[in-house]
């Protein structure tokens, strides 16, 4: 019988990521190259003669052919040099570090707030399946992922702060006064409550609300769907009825047995939605003029900045790449079964 | 205004809201004392100098920087304000002589003019900076170049604070290529020590630093967010600005920037759609708006001569005919703009050398069809393509036109093209058959629009059009000065002949709104289509 | 009455809801087929006079910046909508679960290429993959359901691996290898058919989804060109008239997207309910 150790499956996971982000390497640079515009025409500025941008298409190597961009491009990606960005003005790279946690910042709240939702939801809806309760249930959900997230985000806006006045402008991650808290993590959230700014901390949460929500609306669905149905499959199963036969409080069957069982499938579920909020972070962003790496993104592509796309999907697939490992090894740690057959 | 709404969030907040109140910080500065404006387009550099810096950049440059001198301002008979384009006032500069042969200008530097570091702003400065202006690529020297500025042999450092600018010949149009705000002064020193042997002009530096001496200095920079401008207040170079800080933050979407606005979130939401605008100014109430025509621009229909049967005199001026000019001024410019349609000229011609100005167009189907007949053309197929950045204005202007051109059986397809194709496709290559333009001058001369837009060679020429006559009195008027004998006669007839050609069908001159708080005065509308912040006041 | 009919029969009655939303999808289709006839107005055609019109009695939707009929809009996106849709859905339903198929029955290096193809596509985040093709390939229709085939390919092949290869060691298949049957016919006759309703569940997530997608990308100005009436399209310009009051233009168009993803998903919940019985309790 083979052991298959847990270290041994992590790494085997990360071996299999290489081929894949190489193909999205290659995927990202033919994609982009393949983008309407000419980059050397907007950098030659207005007024710029056709002279001059021969000049600028030749500094910027565009004038090279496919296969050697592509090597220089490898070798740059190699010493970390995403290249310069034209509608930032200054070195990708730099720009992605800054503008990272506060997309991050946002998924993670628009996550936070998905699964406090959608998982009660779920577990209420198996618990009394197919009663009223269930279609309600069914109901909230699927009206959360039939609207389009900006609409959701205008919605919002629209009610809570342009009639009701509750929620703050939508302006960004702080309002016009209040500075940024002291850089540790780059989530404002966290960083003005390690500095004890509680107004900046205040402010900060204030601002996620509304954009959080509309990125996790759309998220309830697959979570509540997928939490029901696996609960459905756990609590019919022939181990959870012996759980109830021998005695054990409903509670416990619920939470201990049914739903650490039922988590598996809804991990997966939370990696698919992650990649979901990863590009609907570009809607969101936009609608809440939140400085993050979808609106960046936005402002390349209509720039048909190169470098600062390819530096864009290269950084979400790195991301994605790694939740997608954390969740596999969440996976073994939580899955008894693969502990009882190694 | 701001703890208010935090306050009725959750109860516990009013009682928390004393502690709140001392952790607040402290140089917030009163509302009175702080600008805040709302901008959908931010700047994305310090330096214009740097390729890729884009136009809000010229904002934080007019701000940040001094040149040597500036525009005069106009009051208009509603009471806005205008730049004006006829006056040339000091800045950095305190005097000038332009020498009797018109080929060359001499200004004299104020002395008492400090930059931030504490440094005074001598000729060397003011020269290395000229020089910078025109050895950059890219834009820069372009815009140097109208003004006959090509090489830094024409800037000479006479003494400490004698500063000449020669030229090959006199032309009406290097002063005020001065005054834009290309060749700004930069401290030379400061950047010189920051600069490396791959960058001379230290652009790295600069475009992320205030190398400067102008009339606000930078408080904090977030770049893509946020700038805040903190008041220069050993600025002497003219009259000291009233407030003392200013918040420029970015905000995407125009909804948003509306909203802002008229929630009083905001004093200036900038650069507001036209149709926002209008609604704004009808429900008055807590919103200004401020709009005047953008100097220099039209929002015109290019029509490319590449295209048969579009070569045909008489198709065009059929089309000239048949687009819904009122509809497009209603949908498209919501009646925010001059109309450049409807004029009679007495027996065909041009009533003065005023530009833009309306030409003799106007919405007759029956004249069209005539035309159309007299043509020998029953119809065609072609496209109408726009820039979809512009698609607020564009999208509209061109349904209407495609109906239009359907009523005598011209059948045209809409192509919406990326912002970033569209230059190449439309403007480089010339690709589109009936385009839809925008171009605006800085320098405020009919002359100055033809020859960016009528003359063959130039790239916003999206006709392919080419009269040998307009070309001639283009290049006699350009550099010619206003009160020759020869000019006035000379932009009439340019005028006469672009309106008989039909190369391009102006629309309307399009305004620039600007929505404000009733307390903000002191607004100019610029050439440069940006806010300058300098002589703006809060009641 | 068929075993199939009464099973149907009495799912429907357990399941309300699906009844409705089988209603829902079917007055769509009505609509889809038969709207452009049955519109009051042309959906094209201005009236700046008439502009900006709130709901009425002669226009049941109000009408947008131009004038037009924004209920005669709605009807004639329905056709757009729903075939971008479902020809999306089809194309990597097919193309997906035929790949899933061979990949799950054969393995070997098949398995591992198309393995892989499918890996690189789901490492994008999957909007951003859908705004890269189109913005690549051009602003077409066709264009964005290549994309949004594309996007939704992978899921496919996966469910229809992951059943494939359950199956292909099943007794009643070796039973059927054991009787002589070629490889190939195992998999088009015994493997092939059984795969089809898991993944029927997963069509009705996907036809909302693919409308939406397609609302998202003409939010940033990829998609369907003017002037075709999208749901999407209409929402997003509406969107910019809703903080001046005017919300008719992005509600109704809005209001009838969330309606036809509404039905799709709840179809979808209740076909599960129907070719998987195991899952009713």
């Amino acid at each position: 019988m083979a052991v298959r150790t847990r270290t041994g499956l992590v790494l085997a996971r990360m071996l299999q990521a290489l081929p894949t982000i190489a193909g999205v390497i290659v995927v990202t640079f033919v994609m982009t190259r393949m983008l309407p515009g000419d980059p050397a025409v907007y950098f030659a500025g207005p007024m710029a003669t056709p002279e001059s941008i021969a000049e600028i298409r030749h500094q910027l190597g565009l004038d090279r052919s496919l296969f050697e961009q592509f090597w220089v491009y490898l070798g740059d990606l190699a010493r970390g040099d995403l290249g310069m960005s034209l509608v930032a003005g200054g070195p990708v790279t730099e720009e992605i570090m800054r503008r990272l946690p506060a997309s991050m910042e946002l998924t993670m709240f628009g996550l936070a707030f998905a699964l406090g939702v959608a998982l009660p939801l779920g577990v209420l809806a198996a618990t009394r399946p197919n009663s009223w309760v269930d279609h309600l249930c069914r109901l909230i959900v699927t009206l959360g992922v039939s609207l389009p997230t900006f609409f959701t985000g205008l919605l919002l806006i629209y009610v809570f702060y342009y009639l009701a006045g509750i929620a703050p402008a939508p302006v960004g991650r702080l309002d016009f006064i209040t500075p940024p808290p002291p850089h540790l993590t780059g989530f404002y959230t966290f960083d003005a409550l390690i500095a004890g700014q509680f107004a900046t901390f205040w402010g900060a949460l204030t601002q996620l609300v509304l954009p959080a929500v509309s990125l996790g609306v759309f998220a309830l669905a697959p979570i509540a769907r997928m939490t029901r149905g696996a609960m459905l499959q756990v609590l019919s199963s022939d181990f959870i009825r012996a759980a109830r036969a021998a005695g054990l409080k409903p509670r416990t069957v619920l939470v201990t047995y049914a739903f650490r069982n039922a988590l598996l499938p809804v991990l997966t579920t939370v990696g698919i939605v992650f990649s979901f909020m990863l590009g609907a972070n570009v809607l969101v962003e936009k609608v809440f003029a939140w400085p993050g790496l979808g609106s960046f993104a936005l402002e390349a592509l209509v720039a048909s900045d190169y470098a600062s796309i390819q530096g864009f999907v290269l950084t979400m697939t790195m991301m994605f790449v790694v939740l997608n490992l954390i969740i596999d090894i969440l996976y073994t740690l939580v899955d008894r079964r693969l502990e009882v057959s190694g | 205004m701001l703890i208010n709404r935090r306050n009725v969030l959750t109860g516990s907040a009013a009682v928390a809201a004393l502690p709140l109140l001392r952790i607040m910080p402290a140089a917030a500065g009163t509302p009175g004392d702080v600008l805040i404006v709302a901008l959908g387009d931010f700047p994305n550099s310090l330096d214009i100098h740097r390729k890729g810096s884009n136009r809000p950049s010229y904002m934080t440059s007019m701000m940040l920087y001094d040149r040597l001198v500036g525009f005069g301002v106009k009051t208009n008979a509603d009471g806005s304000a205008t730049y004006d384009a006829s006056v040339i006032t000091p800045e950095l500069a305190e005097s000038w002589e332009i020498a009797a042969d018109g080929k060359s200008i001499t200004f004299h530097i104020r002395k008492d003019a400090t930059f931030a570091g504490g440094r005074s702003v001598t000729a060397q400065d003011v020269k290395w900076s000229f020089d910078r202006a025109v050895g950059v690529g890219g834009f820069p020297p372009a815009q140097m170049r109208a003004g006959l500025m090509a090489g830094p042999d024409q800037f000479v450092v006479v003494d400490d604070h004698t500063f000449r600018v020669d030229f090959p010949k006199p032309s009406k149009l290097s002063l005020p290529d001065i005054a834009v705000p290309i060749p700004f002064v930069l401290d030379s020193e400061l950047v010189k020590k920051n600069a490396t042997t791959e960058d001379p002009w230290g652009r790295e530096f600069v475009y992320k630093n205030h190398a400067g001496g102008g009339a606000y200095l930078v408080e904090s920079y977030e770049p893509g967010q946020q700038i805040t401008l903190t008041r220069n207040e050993n600025w002497k170079s003219g009259p000291k600005p009233p407030l003392k800080r200013v918040v420029l933050r970015q905000v995407p979407s125009s909804a948003t920037r509306r909203a802002l606005i008229e929630r009083g979130d905001v004093d200036i939401n900038f650069n507001v759609p036209a149709k926002d605008a209008k609604e704004m100014a009808a429900a008055g109430g807590n919103v200004v708006i401020a709009g005047g025509p953008i100097a220099n621009s039209i929002h015109g229909v290019a029509l490319n001569y590449k295209y048969k049967p579009l070569d045909n005199l008489l198709v065009r001026q059929a089309i000239s005919h048949v687009i819904p000019y009122e509809q497009i001024f209603e949908a498209a410019a919501y009646g925010r703009g001059t109309k450049l349609y409807g004029a009679t000229w007495a027996d065909g011609k041009s009533p003065s050398i005023a530009w833009p100005q309306a030409f003799p167009y106007s919405t007759d189907v029956d004249k069209a069809r005539a035309l159309m007949k007299e043509a020998g053309i029953d119809g065609f197929e072609t496209e109408i393509g726009f820039n979809l950045s512009l698609a607020h204005w564009m999208e509209p202007t061109a349904l209407l036109i495609q109906e239009g051109l359907a009523k005598i059986g011209i059948k045209a397809s809409i192509n919406k093209v990326p912002g970033a194709n569209w230059r190449t496709l439309a403007l480089i290559e010339k690709k589109v058959p009936i385009n839809l333009t925008n171009f605006g001058g800085w320098l405020n001369y009919g002359e100055y629009y033809a020859f960016f837009q009528y003359r063959a060679e130039s790239m916003f020429n999206s006709s392919s059009y080419r009269n040998e006559e307009v070309e001639r009195l283009i290049v006699e008027t350009l550099h010619m000065p206003v009160d020759d004998p020869q000019h006035d006669p000379n932009v009439r007839r340019l005028i006469d002949i672009v309106a008989a050609d039909v190369p391009m069908i102006p629309l309307y001159q399009p305004y620039l709104d600007v929505a404000m708080q009733p307390g903000v005065k002191g607004y100019v509308s610029q050439y440069h289509r940006q806010l300058d912040a300098r002589p703006i006041a809060k009641g | 009455m068929t075993s199939f009919g009464r099973h149907f029969r009495y799912v429907m009655s357990e399941n309300p809801v699906t009844a409705v939303a089988l209603g829902m999808v079917g007055l769509l289709t009505f609509a889809a087929v038969f709207g452009t006839v049955l519109a009051p107005y042309d959906p094209i055609a201005t009236d700046t006079a008439r502009a900006l019109q709130p709901p009425s009695g002669s226009h049941w939707f109000g009408t947008d910046n131009l004038g037009r009929d924004v209920f005669s809009r709605v009807l004639a996106a329905t056709r757009l909508d729903l075939g971008i849709a479902v020809a999306a859905v089809a194309l990597s339903l097919v193309i997906g679960s035929v790949l899933g198929v061979l990949s799950g029955s054969f393995g070997g290096w098949l398995d591992r290429i198309v393995g892989r193809i499918m890996d690189t596509i789901m490492a994008f985040p999957l909007f951003v993959l859908a705004m890269g093709i189109v913005a690549a390939l051009g602003n077409t229709i066709e264009n964005v359901v290549y994309a949004t085939a594309l996007i939704n390919l992978p899921f496919y092949t996966r469910v229809a691996r992951a059943e494939a290869a359950v199956r292909r060691n099943a007794g009643y298949v070796e039973a059927a290898r054991l009787a002589g049957n070629s490889e190939a016919r195992l998999v088009a006759v015994h493997i092939f058919p059984m795969i089809l309703p898991p993944l029927m569940v997963q069509i009705s997530l996907n036809l909302g989804w693919a409308i939406l997608n397609a609302a998202g990308l003409s939010f940033i100005g990829l998609g369907v060109r003017p002037p075709s009436p999208e749901w999407g399209i209409m929402v997003a310009e509406g969107a910019s008239f809703i903080i001046s009051g005017q919300w008719w233009l992005a509600l109704m168009p809005g209001a009838v997207l969330m309606f036809a993803v509404l039905a799709f998903n709840l179809l979808g919940d209740g076909m599960r309910d129907l070719v998987d019985p195991r899952q009713r309790t």
